[in-house]
């Protein structure tokens, strides 16, 4: 798949903002006034600006409100809907604890969950695609919801939580890989079921249809980058789940902390480029390639 | 609305004749001319006459050779459009419900005016049938030429989709395969025809016929090949002096 900017900055971004909400809704920490403005204007900058980035793609987005209606179906208007509720929720227990120092509970409870919700629904949009089988697998929403757990514990400071969340995080990360790097072998679908000419003997792309390319190349087959895939799964490891653990153990400090988070971000941006760009759609095989 | 129906009045396809098709490509063109200028937005290019030309298209056509474990190898000519599956992954997936499968007659269509472009149909279709165009930012697909079909200001010989009228080879067929009576799906019974990636779950409507088996080459080709076998096995005189001294050099 293309691993379009738009679309990693959203999933990186949001799940962050939306992870921290998570912590911040269950009164992890417990904070107000100033503090809590803080935090919030964080977690939302994150979820928002995340949410911003993914209209960028769309070919209309003045259309964008005509995706909150078939949420019956689909996963991305699902979304949609628990982005909105939960900011909503999360925004009435924001003004609770910044300028009343309350903590309306259910709002935060519940805006916790819907946070999470949101996380999943989007990891849903990926999960449900068959044609993608990298993607098509039960460990596609795990991934996403204990990424966006461990970075948010991170963001909100919960040590003592955010450790065991990232080594989960990291356990998750590596399986996932593994069973990725199968997955299209394991789905049975080959040039030869695509054509349904398997049977017949060893097919292969004669012919393209154009001598130039389109938007089914552009858009669903990106062999550039995979080349240093490898190299790249090691550094978005190091950088997503490695340094902040070690800096995590270290005695706490604000600099330290914040290196952590910075080093968590540029880790999962770069595990969630690989997730795009090492995704492979079965329509590359009608073009002969994966 | 992007559920789809439970089940659909009748099933209008194609059946595409893998056996006959030659490759010209000409339902490729009449698809882009007709639906350029018919339904919806115009199907555009983009830098047509430079060195990077590429456009949208709703019908392409493959070439792919097989080859089997003995005999020579096949060249199969491979024209690829909607499918119009029964279950449409295209439709669910929708956010908008743009992308929806009518219930008269199972085509898949796009409501152009409802589509933000976000792609994810084209994500979901296992055949690369769905291309986002360029200048539109909307959804673009084969509509089984809805626009001809049901036309009566078209002559009837003209009321089928155009690359079905176009095709100069007869690879192309158009008719309902929920009839089991009709000519498509007596077609598809007597040569077998076949889904594509039906692991994929998306039950297409649309079928391929197979190629039929290649002729076998025997050892005698005719009767008269023997009377034509060479006569001279050794040349003599001067072509058998030249012979030999060209052998030499
Ligand atoms: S071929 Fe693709 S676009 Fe057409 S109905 Fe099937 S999944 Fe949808
Ligand atoms: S591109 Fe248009 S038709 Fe396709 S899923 Fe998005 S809104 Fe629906
Ligand atoms: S039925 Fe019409 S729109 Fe579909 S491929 Fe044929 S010409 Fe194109």
């Amino acid at each position: 798949m293309h691993p379009a900017p738009s679309v990693i900055i959203f999933t990186t971004l949001s799940g962050l903002g939306f992870g921290l909400l998570f912590f911040l809704g269950l009164g992890l920490p417990a904070v107000s006034g100033w503090v809590a403005f803080v935090f919030f204007a964080i977690a939302y900058g994150l979820s928002v600006g995340g949410l911003m980035a993914s209209t960028f793609h769309l070919g209309h987005p003045e259309r964008a409100m005509k995706a909150f209606t078939q949420w019956r179906s689909s996963w991305l208007s699902r979304e949609g809907w628990c982005a909105v509720l939960a900011l909503v929720l999360m925004g009435l227990y924001a003004i609770g604890t910044v300028f009343f120092g309350q903590r309306w509970g259910v709002f935060g409870i519940l805006g916790a969950l819907l946070s999470l919700a949101t996380v999943f629904t989007t990891s849903m949009i990926y999960t449900q695609l068959r044609t993608i089988p990298r993607w098509n697998m039960k460990l596609t929403p795990v991934m996403f919801l204990s990424f966006s757990l461990a970075g948010g514990a991170l963001l909100a400071g919960q040590t003592r939580v955010a450790l065991p969340l990232l080594l989960i995080a990291a356990l998750v990360q590596i399986l996932y890989w593994r069973q990725g790097d199968r997955a299209l072998a394991a789905s049975g679908t080959d040039l030869g079921t695509a054509t349904g000419l398997g049977a017949r003997g060893r097919v292969r792309a004669f012919e393209p249809p154009h001598t130039g390319t389109n938007y089914l190349l552009r858009e669903f087959v990106h062999v550039v980058g995979r080349k240093h895939a490898e190299k790249l799964r090691l550094i978005s490891f190091v950088l997503a789940f490695f340094v902040p653990v070690v800096f995590l153990l270290l005695p706490f400090n604000h600099f330290v902390a914040l290196l952590a988070v910075l080093s968590h971000l540029a880790g999962i941006a770069t595990s969630r480029w690989l997730f795009f760009a090492q995704a492979e759609h079965v329509v590359g095989l009608y073009y002969g390639k994966r | 609305m992007t559920q789809l129906p439970q089940s659909t009045e009748r099933k209008m396809g194609l059946v595409i004749d893998l056996d006959t098709c030659v490759g010209c490509h000409a339902c490729v063109i009449s698809c882009k001319g007709w639906n350029t200028e018919n339904y919806g937005a115009p199907l555009s290019d983009q830098d047509a006459y430079g060195a990077d030309p590429s456009g949208t298209f709703l019908n392409r056509v493959h070439s792919y050779e097989v080859q089997p474990a003995e005999g020579p190898a096949q060249l199969i000519h491979f024209p690829k459009s909607c499918l119009h599956c029964e279950d449409a992954p295209c439709v669910t997936v929708c956010p908008t419900g743009a992308s929806y499968k009518r219930v008269e007659d199972g085509i898949v269509l796009v409501n152009e005016s409802d589509c933000i472009g976000c792609g994810l149909c084209a994500w979901s279709c296992p055949y690369g049938a769905r291309e986002l165009d360029q200048a539109e930012g909307v959804m673009k697909k084969c509509t089984l030429c809805v626009d001809r079909i049901y036309n009566e200001n078209l002559p009837e010989v003209d009321r089928i989709p155009s690359c079905v009228r176009t095709c100069p080879a007869g690879a192309r067929h158009f008719g309902d395969l929920g009839d089991p009576h009709s000519d498509v799906s007596k077609l598809v019974a007597e040569r077998g025809g076949m889904d594509l990636m039906p692991e994929m779950g998306t039950k297409p409507v649309n079928k391929y016929l197979p190629p039929r088996p290649k002729d076998k080459i025997e050892d005698q080709i005719d009767i008269l090949a023997p009377l034509l076998a060479p006569v001279a096995e050794e040349p003599k005189g001067f072509l058998g002096w030249l012979d030999k001294t060209l052998e030499k050099l």
